[in-house]
């Protein structure tokens, strides 16, 4: 801005040059967006065609010149990985690590997110801060000592251990996201409750519980993408000890490792990890969204 | 189907069981304190089992590691800080720190600018959600299934033969060389086109928390900017930038947290060879590989000490929020 307000400036579309900046603006941006989307598609497109050729094809020429026109797409990999490898058992591995370690954690984080929004007592607000300090903390701190312990225990290598780990790693997001949401609700709710006579427990099951199911919704679908992606834990407390017990995401990274051999079954193998992720993402995506911006923005 | 399904019933069932008798035999238990205490100790009552699991899986055994970290590789033999003067004396262990700082740098810049430009770029189309979901989808996947997509996009034939990586082959079309991307040890490249991985997979987060911010702002605010003939760009750069700096500034500590955590990646696509290892990574080397819990540990600890600062700024920002409700 100019400062002699009394000339009247020509807004800039009047202008050809103008104009022209607009035209390019508006077209810019689909052109950027396409850029950004095709550019985000193909390492994925990628692999999911390589995904359909037979071996000798990924090792000897591009997945791009399988396509135009489309030649030689199969699914044998498919098929190979299955009879091959232990992906089938490795998949039924991966549910049953993952359905209990998504459903212990939201029991004891929602009792713990009910007495810090309502409950009165002292070294609330710092043990809740506490709580969230937890957030950071980095798995590699906590591996030797607990796998020391879990071998005392008789339990290493056993489901029972990454149930229990994944419930520890888990909870403080857990609580954090609904201690957020609980502590929102309408206060006058609980004091009428209360007011009628009703227990604590009462008032945790018919009321905060059922007014807390989107935060719960987007909790479960992040807690069990958290622990159906993890390599990590499972490669530590399982790994060593019993390897049959192991999830899909270390098996594949097994793969990866044992090079040459069977480089035609990672795109199938990866597929395979990646169908319930996906199916869960876009079929609950609101609330995936939802537990983001909710755990990021609001705080 | 086998023994295993019969556990995994019983848990999913049985625990949640268990977990809300417990909750109903607190009330039982409270019947028999005096009435003035109840509500004191009902609280200590519904906080036990996530207390227990604090403790047992996150802060009992960060106190063992930084304890661990002053003995040798035999446990009980106390070495003083020798396990922290070989990281700072080790060319091997100064890569990996090197490398997490890059990390750190390189995604939050990869996902926070990519993720802005995003954000602010849906939001004049009528396509938004669409390419949101694009964006935003590889967040929703392992980091091993990442690794193992970008692995045929990294990939590499010597000079001459056909070349089966994506980037190399867009590469020989304009009769460029092949490159070996993840070998490239040269100032660190290889360790950025391993964030670039990870940029692939975060980038979806930082642009759906800005776009939420973004949607946040007035729009009658920036109605009257380009009425008085502010410019898109210094909309974008006086009204709306600043607005959305705090935000910013949140994604950016998840976004650092993130980075020094990375460990799957380096693990999958490189294993830390080729001067690509962290401190993530490096730390599972030592203790599970070499063995060696004394360097192993001291390396957890590093790791944390990294990591407080990012969580003092996480619990200052967490009470000014408190302070507002």
């Amino acid at each position: 801005m100019t400062a002699t307000p009394a000339i009247v400036q020509i807004p800039a579309e009047r202008t050809s040059t103008g104009r022209l900046r607009r035209t390019a603006g508006r077209y810019g941006v689909h052109v950027v967006l396409a850029v950004l989307m095709i550019v985000w598609l193909l390492p994925t497109i990628g692999l999911l065609v390589n995904s359909l050729r037979n071996s000798s094809d990924i090792a000897t020429s591009g997945w791009w010149t399988s396509l135009f026109p489309p030649k030689g797409l199969t699914l044998d990999s498919y098929a190979a990985v299955f009879s091959e490898t232990d992906i089938a058992s490795g998949f039924i591995n991966s549910l049953f690590i993952t359905i209990p370690a998504t459903i212990i954690p939201i029991f004891v984080a929602a009792f713990a997110a009910y007495a810090f929004s309502w409950m009165n007592f002292p070294g609330r607000n710092l043990l809740f801060v506490a709580v969230v300090g937890l957030l950071v903390v980095p798995l590699q701190t906590t591996f030797i000592p607990i796998l020391q312990v879990f071998g005392n225990l008789g339990i290493a290598g056993q489901f029972l251990s990454v149930w229990l780990a994944h419930t520890g790693y888990g909870l403080p997001f857990a609580i954090y996201l609904l201690r957020n949401f609980m502590g929102s609700l309408p206060k006058e709710v609980f004091e009428s409750a209360y007011i009628d006579g009703a227990s604590p427990v009462t008032a945790f099951f018919r009321l905060a519980l059922p007014m807390t199911i989107p935060a719960i919704a987007a909790l479960a679908i992040f807690q069990f993408l958290f622990v159906w992606n993890d390599l990590l834990v499972a490669y530590i407390y399982l790994g060593a000890v019993r390897p049959e017990n192991l999830p899909m995401t270390v098996q594949i990274s097994n793969l990866v490792s044992s090079q040459g051999a069977g480089w035609e079954l990672l795109g199938p193998a990866a597929f395979i990890s990646m169908a319930l992720p996906l199916a869960v993402f876009f079929a609950l995506q609101r609330y995936f969204v939802r537990g983001i911006t909710g755990g990021a923005v609001k705080g | 189907m086998d023994e295993r399904l019969g556990t995994a019933l019983a848990v999913v069932i049985g625990v949640p069981g268990v977990l809300v008798g417990y909750i109903y035999l607190t009330e039982l238990v409270l019947r028999f304190a005096p009435d003035r205490r109840r509500s004191a100790i009902r609280p200590w009552l519904w906080l036990l089992p996530a207390l227990l699991f604090l403790f047992a899986f996150l802060i009992f055994p960060t106190i063992l590691t930084i304890l661990r970290s002053f003995q040798g590789a035999v446990a009980g033999a106390w070495v003083g800080l020798e396990n922290y003067s070989w990281f700072f004396g080790s060319p091997d262990a100064l890569i990996s720190l090197r490398n997490s700082l890059m990390w750190v740098v390189f995604l939050t810049l990869f996902t926070v600018g990519l993720g802005l430009l995003i954000a602010v770029l849906v939001d004049r189309v009528r396509y938004e959600s669409i390419a949101k979901s694009v964006i935003f989808v590889p967040l929703a996947i392992s980091m091993t299934a990442a690794a193992v997509i970008w692995r045929f996009m990294f990939d590499y034939q010597s000079a001459g033969s056909a070349q089966t990586g994506t980037l190399n082959g867009i590469l020989s079309a304009f009769g460029l060389g092949p490159i070996s991307f993840l070998q490239v040890e040269t100032l660190g490249l290889n360790t950025i086109f391993l964030v670039i991985v990870m940029a692939w997979m975060w980038t979806g987060f930082a642009m759906v928390i800005l776009s939420a911010a973004l949607k946040g702002i007035s729009t009658e605010l920036l109605e009257a900017a380009r009425v008085d003939g502010a410019t898109e760009w210094k909309v974008f750069r006086f009204i709306v930038f600043p607005l959305l700096l705090p935000t910013i500034a949140v994604v950016s500590t998840t976004i650092v947290i993130t980075a020094l955590k990375a460990f799957d990646i380096v693990y999958v696509m490189t294993n830390g060879n080729f001067g690509t290892q962290v401190i993530a990574s490096q730390m599972i080397k030592e203790s599970f590989i070499f063995g060696n819990f004394g360097h192993g540990s001291a390396l957890a600890v590093i790791l944390l000490l990294a990591i407080i600062p990012v969580m003092g700024v996480n619990i200052s920002r967490f009470r000014a929020q408190e302070a507002l409700r």
